[in-house]
């Protein structure tokens, strides 16, 4: 174990490092214990969103601090690192839920006994009928519950808040005190002659003044513990360290940060807060990080207080930092089968600045050297291409992907930018705009982007051809939108289909809207809603309205799966005749056993999607246009309205594990397609036709889409490697892709597709002058590429 | 005469000339040598490839077929009518060689227009031999990819008369040109063929100002020694034949398993790739005498 790699620039970083990914996750009660106090003291007495605001001060007044050895950026969200706190106030855990955490083999956390003890007695019996899981399921009628048992759709809301959102600049520009004088302008500019709202507003703003205030209660607790520590340390270095904590916490949050050093902290606090203040989904990003660091970086390197390795040391630490928080533990079901770490905190580097000009400069860089050196999952690292940015920049990303580990991630910086100007926000904002989340587009810092659930698109086909009724457990959930096999047309049959998603959509609409209410109602977030423009100046919250831009976003799933089946119809049952709507339905009952010429047929002599090819693109289109269209048009209730974006994160396999099997050959309970990307197998012709197959969605009408690209090492290996990857980006790009991501396959990839071949048609394999796929290659030379491939990852 | 058949399209090509190209494989060639990794590319006329590790042995070939030649597949008996390869429900039959309508190949290769210009790539015509095809066909094809602006690479192994070279001339981009044997003797025995024209049609190739990158297949005990690359680079030092590139291949078998797919035996089971280390030995020979832009690999 001597020669065990260790990530990390220097001794430090990999200590920390090493110290975060081998710490166990575990359950910590305090927050929710403060928590419960804070509403035992408060509630009834205050309004909502000073409860809530009272609620954060109590937290950062009493929650127990923690300065790590070596530490240079300091602040956890527990009371070490690795410690998830819970929020009773969401969802509140059984002691059930508790035993399966602590039980699960996917990630779990620890639960000790006492923390058994202190739910029980302490935040069960409070709790219990106040949280807002309880809320949103006791609110949503009988058909929403159908479908959403069904698998039709998901929802957000019911473990996690809203949230979804980014930080600005304004983080650089102002300290809290700052933000309180506007909130005092914002106060006294209040109009209780003519306004109805002024009171809710005043209550709103208050609850934003107290919001600063805890904060900054947090940043001189650690300015006075750092200090406290620095008097008992005998090291001198370390020491002087521990003075500059406390000497920079003196100076953040309260006020605007003066150096690099104090920028990345001032983050961090900001960070903790909002995922303090509540559980919001893909917890909170900094977003240009680059091009917010980067005149600090200059500064300081100019006035000879920082270097280059500084920078990218101090860099290295937030990281950590970040991998130190996994996401909260969710409840019931979803506890127990969901494994997810990451927390999807997500960094967009390079893209343009909001005058337009390329955004990438020596931070930029610092942010792919850090995430290439520690290859940590979280933050979710990410860079943004527009066509003004080096090629030395996207080719150094590349070299990253490259390595197999799933980061980078590239965005498109003009199509964000259209994808934003489209819905509505103006060319300045655009530019200031990019990813959260997986690949969801928003105007960083002026945006309320709320994602709502994943619908899923296979399904509703699935129900179209059984009359709307859901096979899996013989209801009618959809209405009788006529027997398929009296379709006498393929457009008879999309009729069904699209009445079936009308149908499904409204429900999810209806349930969304009334759980936005009641997110604004019961669940302010006066923090969030300080950094967001512009809460303060409407004195609203940011899940009530307040934030410049209110959208709702659906993610539609399931695109490959879905136009495959819909080809796999038409083509054979309308335009072929090769076997008739019966025999379809029969073979889909039996999950093609004993299916095999129609199995045949459905996967091997029918047009695909991701192969370039019109006849089943067009289809994917079809379905897509209808969906997006559908969708966009509708308002939601915080004077915005509902968009599409097109990604699954995990659920393509919960949303297959509730389907028989489809009439593209993919077999009951099996994973539909995730993202955009083609159906598992379906593309044949490399990654050109897979990206020109996916360009033929109007992506700029979305918030996102997102496609995976596989890839054997072979393939990307080299120079020459290395400028492929590179012009495959900047052609998706030029043809307005929104997102790419590389999967650089290693060997138990390879090794399940010498077992399912038919799994993995997709691989591909180059070599001068020859032809073939990976799939027609005898097993010994398999395995020889196999072997290539686990060396070629060993270096 | 009928058009020629097409193998294979393969987009994404990315050893087959520069940037990202698609290549176009045609069926037959006037080589047959022994390590050829396309067997499937040697004989002119369409024929069946066997997937025995699909065959589910379900009986449906033999049923549909007439000739009662398809299981188990007796290439003599069998008259190319398919009803085996539409009959069979687990792929395990398909045809190699395909015809293509110039209009229509020019259209499918020119979907991946954008990925050309964006790398400096473009098309790639390959085989079997392309310059062994229907030149009618051939130079229209380059003719309208020159025209729509997309680069067109000739990979070809050169033994063909030298005016077919002409024919695509004006059109082409690169020459990708291979170079298997410098010892006539040797030549004839792993490629069936003698050298004298292919070296000939290089002269005047390069006298014709075409623009070439020379290809050496290297393979252990034929021509992977420095006796083959002292000779390959004393020839193009005495015709003064500047290749843009020399690039070195290194064999490999991966053509192997389609030869029982064919009905074939592979003779060249016993051939071996050379090591690096020699491969990067003779790529410092070729820098050292002046051939600057030498590469291992395509």
């Amino acid at each position: 174990m001597a020669e065990r790699q260790e990530r990390g620039m220097n001794e430090r970083i990999q200590r920390l490092r090493r110290q975060s990914t081998e710490t166990q996750p575990h359950i910590d009660m305090e927050r929710a214990v403060l928590e419960t106090e804070a509403y035992q003291m408060y509630e009834g007495k205050v309004s909502v969103p000073e409860l809530r605001a009272l609620t954060l001060k109590h937290i950062f007044s009493h929650k127990t601090l923690y300065i790590g050895d070596g530490e240079l950026i300091v602040g956890e969200k527990g009371a070490s690192p690795q410690a998830a706190p819970t929020f009773p106030e969401l969802c509140c855990h059984t002691l059930e839920d508790m035993h399966n955490m602590n039980d699960r083999k996917v990630v779990n956390f620890t639960v000790t006994e006492a923390d058994l003890k202190t739910q029980e007695e302490t935040v069960i019996p409070y709790w219990t009928g106040r949280s807002m899981r309880e809320r949103i399921l006791g609110s949503m009628t009988g058909e929403w519950k159908e479908a959403y048992a069904a698998g039709i759709f998901t929802e957000f809301m019911e473990q996690r808040g809203p949230g979804h959102t980014v930080g600005s600049v304004k983080l650089y520009e102002k300290g809290y005190l700052d933000y309180q004088e506007d909130i005092k302008a914002a106060l006294a500019a209040l109009d209780y002659q003519t306004d109805p709202e002024a009171l809710n507003r005043r209550d709103q703003l208050n609850a934003m003044s107290i919001a600063c205030d805890a904060i900054m209660i947090l940043g001189k607790r650690y300015a006075d513990l750092a200090r406290e520590m620095a008097a008992e340390c005998t090291d001198e270095k370390r020491k002087a360290e521990l003075l500059q904590i406390a000497a920079n916490c003196d100076v953040v949050p309260a006020h605007r940060p003066q150096t690099y050093w104090q920028a990345i902290q001032t983050y961090w606090f900001t960070h903790l807060a909002v995922t303090t203040e509540l559980n919001p989904w893909d917890a909170y990003s900094p977003g240009h990080f680059d091009q917010h660091l980067g005149p600090f970086y200059e500064r300081d390197v100019e006035a000879g207080i920082l270097t280059r390795d500084q920078a990218l040391e101090l860099m290295e630490c937030l990281w950590v930092k970040f991998y130190n928080q996994p996401a909260p533990p969710k409840v019931g079901v979803t506890l127990k089968e969901s494994g997810t770490y990451t927390d999807f905190a997500n960094i967009n580097t390079g893209g343009v600045t909001p005058e337009g000009e390329d955004g990438v400069n020596d931070v930029s860089y610092i942010i792919l050297d850090c995430m290439d050196e520690l290859q940590l999952v979280q933050p979710n690292s990410n860079v943004q291409i527009s066509r003004k940015n080096p090629r030395r920049f996207l080719k150094r990303a590349c070299e990253i992907a490259r390595k197999g580990w799933g980061q980078p991630a590239f965005y498109n910086t003009e199509a964000i930018i259209q994808e934003l100007m489209n819905a509505g926000k103006s060319l300045e904002d655009a530019r200031k705009g990019g990813c959260s989340g997986c690949v969801e587009t928003g105007a960083f810092g002026n945006e309320a982007y709320i994602l709502q659930g994943y619908f899923n698109l296979p399904k509703v086909f699935e129900i179209t051809l059984n009359n709307g009724v859901d096979p899996a457990t013989g209801k009618q959930l959809g209405p009788k939108t006529g027997e398929a096999k009296d379709f006498e047309t393929f457009d008879q049959l999309w009729a069904a289909y699209t009445k079936q998603i009308d149908h499904f959509l409204d429900i999810k609409v209806r349930g969304s809207n009334v759980i936005e209410a009641l997110y604004a109602k019961y669940m302010p977030v006066p923090f969030l809603s300080i950094l967001t423009n512009d809460c303060i100046a409407r004195g609203e919250d940011y899940n009530a309205g307040g934030a410049r831009y209110n959208t709702s976003v659906i993610q539609g799933v399931g695109t490959g799966t879905i136009a495959d089946s819909l080809a796999a119809v038409k083509y054979n049952v309308y335009d072929h005749k090769n076997f008739s709507m019966e025999e379809l339905l029969e073979a889909l009952k039996d999950d093609f056993q004993g299916h095999d010429r129609i199995l045949h047929l459905v996967r091997d002599k029918t047009p695909k999607y991701g192969n370039d090819d019109d006849y089943a693109d067009g289809l994917m289109k079809k379905v897509f246009n209808y969906f997006v269209d559908n969708v966009s048009a509708r308002p939601n209730m915080r004077g915005g309205s509902y968009r599409v974006d097109m990604l699954p994160t995990t659920c393509h396999v919960y949303f297959g594990e509730v389907m028989g099997a489809s009439p593209n050959g993919r077999l009951a309970r099996k994973p539909v397609s995730e993202g955009i990307s083609p159906e598992k197998g379906a593309d044949v012709n490399g990654p050109t036709a897979v990206i020109k197959s996916c360009a033929k969605m109007d992506h700029l009408k979305t918030g996102g889409t997102l496609l995976n690209q596989k890839f054997t090492p072979a393939v990307v290996a080299g120079e020459n490697g290395l400028d492929h990857m590179a012009d495959l980006v900047r052609t998706y790009f030029d043809m307005d892709g929104h997102h790419i991501q590389f999967n650089v396959v290693g060997r138990d990839t390879l090794l399940a597709a010498q077992k399912n071949p038919e799994e993995y048609r997709d691989l591909i394999v180059r070599v001068a002058g020859y032809s073939d796929y990976f799939r027609n290659l005898d097993k010994a030379l398999q395995d020889e590429i196999i072997e290539r491939t686990e060396q070629s990852f060993a270096c | 005469m009928a058009g020629p058949l097409v193998l294979n399209i393969q987009k994404y090509a990315i050893h087959d000339g520069a940037g990202i190209r698609t290549t176009v494989f045609f069926k037959g060639c006037p080589l047959s040598c022994l390590w050829c990794h396309n067997p499937e590319s040697q004989r002119y006329p369409r024929e069946l490839m066997f997937h025995q590790d699909r065959c589910a042995g379900c009986g449906e070939c033999a049923q549909a077929c007439p000739s009662g030649a398809a299981m188990p597949p007796d290439r003599e008996a069998c008259r190319q009518c398919g009803a085996c390869v539409d009959a069979c429900a687990h792929g395990a039959r398909e045809w190699a060689g395909e015809p293509w309508e110039v209009r229509d190949l020019v259209r499918a290769l020119e979907k991946d227009r954008m990925f050309y210009e964006q790398s400096g790539g473009g098309v790639t015509l390959s085989g079997g031999e392309v310059l062994a095809q229907d030149m009618d066909y051939v130079e229209a094809l380059a003719r309208r990819l020159y025209e729509d602006g997309v680069s067109v690479d000739i990979d070809t192994c050169g033994h063909v008369p030298y005016e077919r070279f002409r024919r695509v001339l004006p059109y082409a981009d690169t020459f990708l040109y291979d170079l298997k044997l410098m010892d006539p003797e040797a030549h004839r025995k792993y490629t069936g063929v003698d050298n004298a024209l292919i070296l000939e049609n290089l002269k005047r190739l390069s006298g014709d100002g075409g623009k070439i990158d020379i290809r050496l297949p290297l393979i252990a005990g034929v021509n992977a020694d420095e006796g083959h690359i002292g000779a390959v680079i004393d020839f193009l030092r005495r015709e003064d034949i500047r290749p843009h590139r020399v690039n070195l291949l290194k064999y490999h078998d991966t053509g192997r398993g389609k030869y029982p797919q064919l009905g074939r035996t592979y003779e060249g089971a016993g051939l071996a790739a050379p090591s690096d280390a020699w491969l990067e030995q003779a790529r410092e020979t070729f820098l050292r005498n002046g051939f600057t832009n030498t590469e291992i690999g395509g």
